[in-house]
């Protein structure tokens, strides 16, 4: 019993501030989803107006050049507006607070803020500070659940190509028994923390590999099938090698006594790699370090898949953002065959409620 | 000396001829035992007790039906602010909380801006707390701004009748600078108060190093952290025979040490903090940097070990680490935010609902391994994203680890599943009186403000005794509300949270302080 109930403190709200908050069910849905977006993303002009008239914008007080771009695309191609801060640009270098930034933006009537920050835990402060949704793009050492569900589109597709499906086929039932070894510094890894529990709850039997020191300091409760500071024991029995950046910038270097003894425990090198099984596929949340975490030649082989996880970046964040802001008239057609987002009549009844609540709340 | 320096050392407040006043009605609880009793108080003073006291003409009557009327609470650790942190808190408003709180004394931590590293600054707080409502003792620096590089003028400090002196907010980190203060401060009579916390270690932690903290994704600091140091310290008080406190102490592993030292015969005191007896880890999990804190809001059976060490007899005093932040300051990510909590105002009711009444911890069932992830962020619920309502317990859960492989090790035999309530067994709970010796004479001892070290606090209620009294209500529940706190900050935990005790009145030197729950001034 928790004696202070959990909404006294956090109303719930339409926020992706945690993957597990989707759960396998909600993982799902976004993954059959994003199947329509990435379609919409091969048109010559790929962008549908279920959006049109809500506001996103795009907090980044770390600086990142690829989420953001990616979300940015992914709002562009709802038609959705985008307004974008980061430090530089804004009043927070001034040394306005943070709270006092977020209620500022929010009183313009922005629908919803796309957060990342250096600190665990800013996201879940933000959505606290207002009444609009808030979607983590990465906070600290805690989650990324976007990176994670781009990551299961990618796993999901590679997986129905294995067997020759079409992806569209599929469901998440493709995930119970994978077996994935996520390798490197997950102490410091938000990508860590959200693919864990992502493929966690689908049925995935995830296998850490790293040296103690990249370890969190405690495994209690994590989803994991088990643990190893030995990355040549577990080649030969998995399905996909995610490998997780060596974040010096976060000083991961002092966790390890040189790069080089690094790579030589934790690098995937081309010999590595000839020891995986032939289907199975390698994965990178990028920005990858060629040479330290990943060899040059194992990055652009056809098994490794990172250009496909960015590519299905910008579809998932759309199947976000759509469920997020999507009016209930759009989210009960989408489960109809996704006629709100192709801008069919029921899209154009969907926009034109999400205009009415957009002018409502300016 | 010992007896012109107590009295020295502290700012008592004097305004005028204080009332005649009768507290009627309550019972009478101090260190040698309790009884019935009506006190009558004159000219700062106890001058009769007896259990249907006449009262005389013009006297005030103070109504202490179903209360306990004991000597003022004394708390060892309090953050005044002043001089430097204004906006958070004064010694005025301090006192103020204090004296709601049922505290006739405080002692004011060295961490102000400039710190009390010096005679001018010790001077200056001292004089501020002769206007307080209550008395304010200081406690000196160890070492020169607190930087833990040189040893703080403390025979000149110790001149002014300081008796307690720390580098609270850090410890110090130099073994060999911490071996030279010991020696000096015995011979000047003085103890040295340490905040356990290895740097190194501790690493820059927000929070309790373990299952919360690896799953929230924020900086842990382990116990070990405090244990080291802990260890470290008691090592040097062999060497040194210098007598020594511990400032907070917060996990299992530090009471152990603790107690086998003093099981040897060291001279070593200890003592620990209400949230940490009454809060866990758990309290993180949305973020809020109210709930940071240093030593962190630890796991469960770090505060069942703390609540054994209290009925044991092990730790000496409860002691608040009242720590003003102002809004503003806590409005901000974690690991930006000071740590910190209020105290004044809650410790009496926090203390009794944990040793007395044995209440289960806050967030305490959450405590647990699986707690932290299965309920991962609250308020991150995408309402309408999860489609067929919540996911089963076993699926979020994840999978049971099988038999381990090769150079596998199973999660679950590595790390397992964090200790819950029934790790630490069935702990005692303490009588009311004990409960308020933690809070009074105990404290009030290692403060130097005894009787019979020349002070005033701490008791006993007796005829010609110190008029320092609370009238504490055990039984009467109420809801905390930051905002109306006496604090200048708001930064309580127990904002919105049912407690049971309260202060009903409370007389300084003889002077109602506060009537029915009301500061008079």
């Amino acid at each position: 019993m928790t004696t202070v109930p959990a909404d006294v403190l956090h109303p719930p709200r339409t926020s992706l501030l945690s993957v597990a908050d989707l759960g396998a069910e909600g993982i799902a849905r976004v993954l059959r989803l994003s199947d329509h977006f990435v379609e919409i993303g091969r048109r010559p002009i790929p962008k549908v107006p279920a959006l049109r008239g809500r506001t996103v914008a795009t907090v980044f007080v770390e600086p990142s050049t690829r989420t953001r771009l990616s979300f940015e695309t992914a709002a562009r191609r709802l038609s959705a507006d985008v307004v974008s801060f980061t430090p530089d640009t804004s009043s927070l270098g001034k040394g306005e607070s943070l709270r006092d930034t977020v209620q500022t933006v929010a009183a313009m009537g922005v629908d919803c803020f796309v957060v990342r920050h250096a600190s665990a835990g800013v996201p879940a402060q933000v959505a606290r500070w207002t009444s609009r949704s808030v979607v983590n793009a990465g906070d600290g050492w805690h989650e990324h659940p976007t990176q994670a569900l781009l990551d299961c589109a990618t796993i999901r597709q590679a997986l129905a190509e294995r067997a020759g499906l079409r992806v569209a086929d599929t469901g998440v039932e493709l995930f119970d028994g994978l077996r994935v070894a996520v390798v490197g510094d997950v102490a410091h890894s938000r990508v860590a923390r959200s693919n864990v529990l992502a493929l966690g709850a689908l049925g995935a039997r995830v296998t850490l590999v790293a040296p103690g020191s990249l370890l969190p300091g405690s495994l209690a409760g994590w989803p994991v099938h088990g643990v190893t500071a030995d990355l040549d024991a577990v080649l030969g029995e998995i399905d996909v090698c995610y490998v997780l950046r060596l974040q010096t910038e976060r000083g991961a270097g002092a966790f390890v006594p040189s790069l080089r003894e690094y790579t030589a425990g934790y690098g995937l090198t081309a010999r590595r790699v000839a020891r995986m099984a032939g289907d199975a596929i390698v994965m990178h949340p990028g920005p990858m370090v060629r040479g330290v975490e990943i060899a040059d030649d194992v990055a652009d082989l056809p098994r490794t898949v990172v250009l496909r996880q960015v590519a299905n970046g910008v579809a998932v964040r759309m199947a976000v953002l759509f469920l997020l802001l999507g009016s209930d008239e759009q989210l009960a057609s989408d489960e109809l065959g996704a006629g709100a987002i192709h801008g069919g009549s029921a899209g154009a009844r969907g926009s034109a409620h999400a205009e009415k609540r957009g002018a409502g709340r300016g | 000396m010992a007896e012109r320096a107590g009295r020295a050392a502290t700012g008592s407040s004097s305004t005028g001829p204080a009332p005649t006043v009768v507290v009627r009605g309550g019972t009478v609880l101090d260190e040698q035992g309790e009884r019935r009793a009506d006190v009558l108080v004159r000219d700062g003073r106890v001058v009769a007790l007896h259990p249907d006291l006449d009262v005389p003409a013009g006297a005030t009557v103070l109504d202490a039906g179903g209360c306990l009327v004991a000597p003022g609470l004394v708390d060892l650790h309090s953050h005044l602010r002043q001089p430097g942190a204004e906006e958070a808190e004064t010694v005025e408003t301090a006192s103020r909380a204090a004296v709601l709180g049922g505290y006739s004394a405080v002692v004011a931590m060295p961490n102000t801006d400039p710190p009390i590293d010096d005679v001018s600054v010790a001077r200056h707080v001292l004089e501020l707390g002769r206007e307080a409502l209550c008395t304010v003792s200081v406690a000196g620096a160890i070492t020169v701004g607190r930087a833990g590089e040189r040893l703080a003028p403390m025979a000149e400090l110790a001149g002014l009748g300081i008796r307690l002196f720390t580098d609270d907010g850090a410890g110090v980190q130099d073994g060999g600078l911490m071996r030279r203060a010991l020696q000096y401060a015995r011979a000047l009579g003085v103890v040295l108060a340490q905040h356990c916390e290895d740097r190194a270690i501790a690493a820059g932690g927000v929070m309790h190093e373990g299952a919360w903290s690896s799953r929230l994704g924020l900086p842990g600091a382990p116990a070990a952290a405090e244990e080291a140091m802990v260890a470290r310290d008691l090592a040097l008080v062999g060497l040194t025979g210098a007598p020594m406190h511990f400032l907070h102490l917060s996990s299992a592993g530090s009471l152990a040490l603790v107690a086998a030292a003093k099981a040897g015969g060291l001279p070593v005191t200890c003592e620990v903090a209400p949230h940490h007896l009454a809060l866990t880890e758990a309290e993180l999990a949305g973020y809020d940097p109210i709930f940071k804190v240093n030593p962190p809001l630890r796991a469960w059976r770090d505060v069942l070990a703390l609540r054994r060490g209290c009925a044991e007899g092990l730790v000496d005093a409860v002691a608040t680490d009242h720590a003003p932040h102002p809004p503003e300051a806590k409005d901000a990510p974690l690991d930006h935010a000071p740590p910190g909590m209020l105290g004044l105002q809650t410790a009496w009711a926090v203390t009794l609902g944990a040793l007395h009444r044995g209440e289960p911890a806050y967030g305490e069932v959450e405590a647990t391994a699986e707690g932290a992830w299965d309920r991962a962020v609250p308020g991150g619920a995408m309402r309408g994203m999860a489609g067929g309502g919540p996911v089963p317990a076993e699926r979020s859960r994840g999978h049971l680890p099988v038999p381990a492989t090769g150079g596998q090790v199973p999660v679950r035999a590595r790390s397992g599943r964090l200790p819950a309530r029934d790790s630490g067994g069935q702990v005692p709970t303490m009588t009311v009186r004990d409960v308020v010796g933690l809070l009074s004479w105990r404290p009030a001892r290692i403060a130097g403000l005894a009787v019979d070290q020349g002070g005033e606090h701490g008791g006993p209620v007796v005829p010609g005794g110190f008029a320092h009294l609370c009238v504490l209500d055990p039984a009467e529940p109420w809801t905390v509300d930051g905002a109306t706190l006496a604090s200048r900050s708001r930064n309580t935990p127990w904002h919105g949270r049912r407690l049971t005790g309260t202060v009903r009145h409370m007389l300084v030197a003889g002077e109602p302080v506060v009537v029915a729950g009301e500061a008079q001034r």
